[in-house]
């Protein structure tokens, strides 16, 4: 009798161990997901120190001689032919007594003295090449990948805040509410989000900010739906009738009572949106219609990338295409083992 | 099945008209002004006035939306701003080379990816199933952008099997010639998670009981798979085939536009270049009722792949 009670006793233990703790529990047992998890934390404090400036402040600047090699290539052979034209060994014919300019020269040269140009020595090489003007290929990436990873994550905030919204609303009051927000979601689904999306660029014009709010009035869709099935299923269980008979207003039964006990969906969804999110950018840039020019992101670096192809420079496509790929698949295991870990039901579904 | 067929399209109509509104609304209230951009840099007020005029902006918004849907439901939707071209002619002669390179895509996609999937299901947990599941997260995480520069590079200008980009007037010759690239990357990119989604489909399906039965009463595995799990797993494989095909008829607006397709997602791509209201309006608005037929035709479907389905 008392072993069973133990038992029982443990098992309450068990149970009352928390949603965050247990889901932590299983993940550290996901060998990958803790791979792809410090993958994403190294990318991170990349983007820190990008975003602070300590590293990739002077993405701008011309560095180096124009489509420098990576180091690992060593220096064009290209350069010695260029200077090899011969300098004329004559000494230049005087024309200063028929060049209406020539009484002018003296004055002109004091005047030039004033301003000091400092030459600065072009690199040859840079760790992982320079692009058709000179500029580090290393640092646009690190800046490139500050730009998309902060606009996807912002882009799915905006989409979570929206969607969590929207389908706690639609799952929690019902009726009317539902049958409006039902309406809406079927009206954004109806048209193709590609489709979609382009209509909000062609109105809202471009850059960084538009680019995140097109990505989050047109992605809240998928998260709505989750949201409204989990409040629909939270609204009527004891712990919510309980709190709404001591008194709780419908705000808190929704925000401070349910919604903690959906968060991991939330969270789930939304590391899955950022994924999503990160790659529409880059093809949004790469179509002129998300990051300006005077921003760097991968999808800027590829659409540049596409003509020093064709004269052999390959590295700022391998440079963005290798810094998108490692980062996108780290991020997408962390999030399908954060899912495993959180919803079990989920567990190996797509 | 008639009564199921009219209740679904009466059921149409309050989406259709959201969709309706959200396009007013967002062109009307958050779009620059379209007399400003058609009258160009240098027009005096007094153009812009006219302009303004002509289009019925200075009209009250309930009329404006009046005439808005009386443009969808006439066809009529005048002249593009940019080109000046007919938007209805537009669209007649732009559908044809989108149809030409979609359809191949989503044939060969849905195609090579059953199989595979079928396959890598059966020997799930083994070694080819894992590799592959792997490679195909990392190809997932490479952009399409990529795929597209590295293929035209390689196949097109190194290689030299194809042509770069281009468009001929003749069906056939697009097909055999200008066609395979394009949809040969196509597949490749959309291969990837069509595999992953079917196998999940496929394994669903292995773990019933019925497999069991099948199994126990001797049936050969070929007949099994091919049987009855594939069978069963159709119907959540028409739904995604479903989704996709609406896709068809824009085409895919990277595809075209990065091998010079003269199709409707480039047309698209480029109205939203030019702020082109009437070509962006009329797409969105005629893509979204295809979308809703489609999805439509793909319930009817299902009636025909699984005759338990009935249909409320």
């Amino acid at each position: 009798m008392s072993a069973v009670m133990n038992a029982t006793a443990a098992e309450m233990n068990e149970r009352s161990e928390g949603v965050w703790r247990a889901a932590w529990r299983r993940f550290k047992t996901d060998r990958v997901g803790l791979v792809s998890m410090g993958v994403v934390a190294i990318f991170l404090v990349m983007i820190l120190l990008s975003a602070t400036g300590v590293v990739a402040r002077n993405f701008q600047q011309e560095v180096a001689v124009p489509n420098a090699p990576p180091s690992f290539l060593g220096a064009r052979a290209a350069e010695k032919a260029a200077a090899a034209v011969a300098a004329p060994l004559t000494p230049n014919v005087d024309l200063s007594d028929i060049d209406p300019l020539a009484p002018r020269y003296a004055e002109w040269a004091e005047k030039a003295k004033q301003y000091h140009t400092t030459e600065t020595v072009k690199a040859t090489t840079l760790p992982l090449g320079a692009d058709r003007l000179g500029r580090d290929v290393l640092s646009k990436a690190q800046k490139g990948t500050e730009i998309s990873v902060f606009v996807g994550v912002l882009a799915a905030l905006v989409a979570t805040i929206l969607g969590t919204l929207l389908g706690a609303s639609a799952g929690f009051f019902g009726k009317k509410v539902d049958d409006f927000l039902e309406w809406l979601y079927n009206v954004f689904t109806a048209i193709p989000d590609i489709l979609l999306i382009f209509a909000f660029a062609a109105v809202l014009g471009r850059g960084i900010g538009t680019v995140v709010l097109i990505l989050g009035l047109t992605g809240w869709t998928s998260l709505y739906r989750q949201v409204r099935a989990e409040f629909i299923k939270h609204r009527q269980r004891e712990y919510v009738r309980a709190a709404e008979a001591i008194g709780a207003s419908s705000f808190s039964r929704m925000f401070r009572h349910i919604l903690p006990n959906v968060s991991h969906v939330v969270l789930v969804r939304m590391s899955l949106m950022v994924v999503g999110f990160i790659k529409s950018e880059v093809i949004l840039s790469y179509l002129g219609l998300g990051v300006p020019v005077d921003q760097v992101s991968w999808g800027t670096m590829l659409a540049e990338s596409q003509a020093e192809l064709i004269l052999g420079y390959w590295w700022q496509l391998a440079a963005a295409t290798v810094f998108m790929a490692v980062f996108v698949t780290a991020f997408s295991l962390m999030a399908d083992a954060w899912r495993d870990a959180l919803d079990t039901k989920l567990r190996g579904q797509e | 099945m008639l009564a199921y067929l009219i209740r679904r399209l009466w059921q149409m109509i309050p989406t259709l008209i959201g969709v309706v509104l959200l396009v007013f609304v967002l062109f009307k209230y958050f779009g620059s002004d379209p007399a400003v951009i058609l009258a160009g840099q240098n027009a005096t007020q007094a153009q812009i006035a006219a302009i303004r005029q002509q289009l019925g902006l200075d009209q009250p918004a309930w009329f404006q939306l009046w005439i808005f849907i009386k443009q969808i439901a006439t066809f009529d939707w005048g002249k593009s701003w940019a080109t000046n071209e007919a938007v209805s002619h537009l669209f007649a002669t732009r559908m044809p080379a989108t149809l030409t390179v979609m359809i191949p895509i989503v044939l060969l996609d849905t195609i090579l990816a059953i199989p595979v999937a079928l396959g890598v299901a059966y020997v799930r947990g083994s070694w080819t199933d894992r590799t592959l599941m792997v490679a195909t997260t990392i190809a997932l995480s490479i952009s399409f952008l990529v795929y597209v520069i590295i293929g035209q590079y390689v196949f097109g200008f190194q290689l030299g099997w194809f042509p770069v980009q281009g468009w001929s007037d003749s069906t056939l010759t697009n097909l055999i010639v200008y066609c395979p690239l394009p949809v040969l990357l196509a597949v490749a990119v959309g291969i990837s998670p069509q595999t992953r989604l079917y196998r999940t489909f496929f394994l669903d399906e292995l773990s019933h009981d019925y497999v069991r039965t099948a199994r126990a009463k001797g049936l050969s595995e070929r007949s099994v798979l091919f049987k009855h799990v594939l069978r069963n797993a159709m119907i959540p494989i028409l739904t995604n085939v479903g989704l996709a095909l609406p896709g068809i008829f824009v085409g895919s607006f990277l595809i075209e536009f990065f091998f010079s397709i003269p199709g409707m997602g480039r047309e698209v791509l480029l109205a939203v270049n030019r702020s082109d209201y009437p070509v962006i309006q009329a797409s969105a608005v005629y893509l979204a009722m295809m979308t809703m037929l489609v999805n439509l035709a793909t319930d009817l479907l299902y009636k025909v792949v699984d005759p338990r389905v009935v249909l409320k």
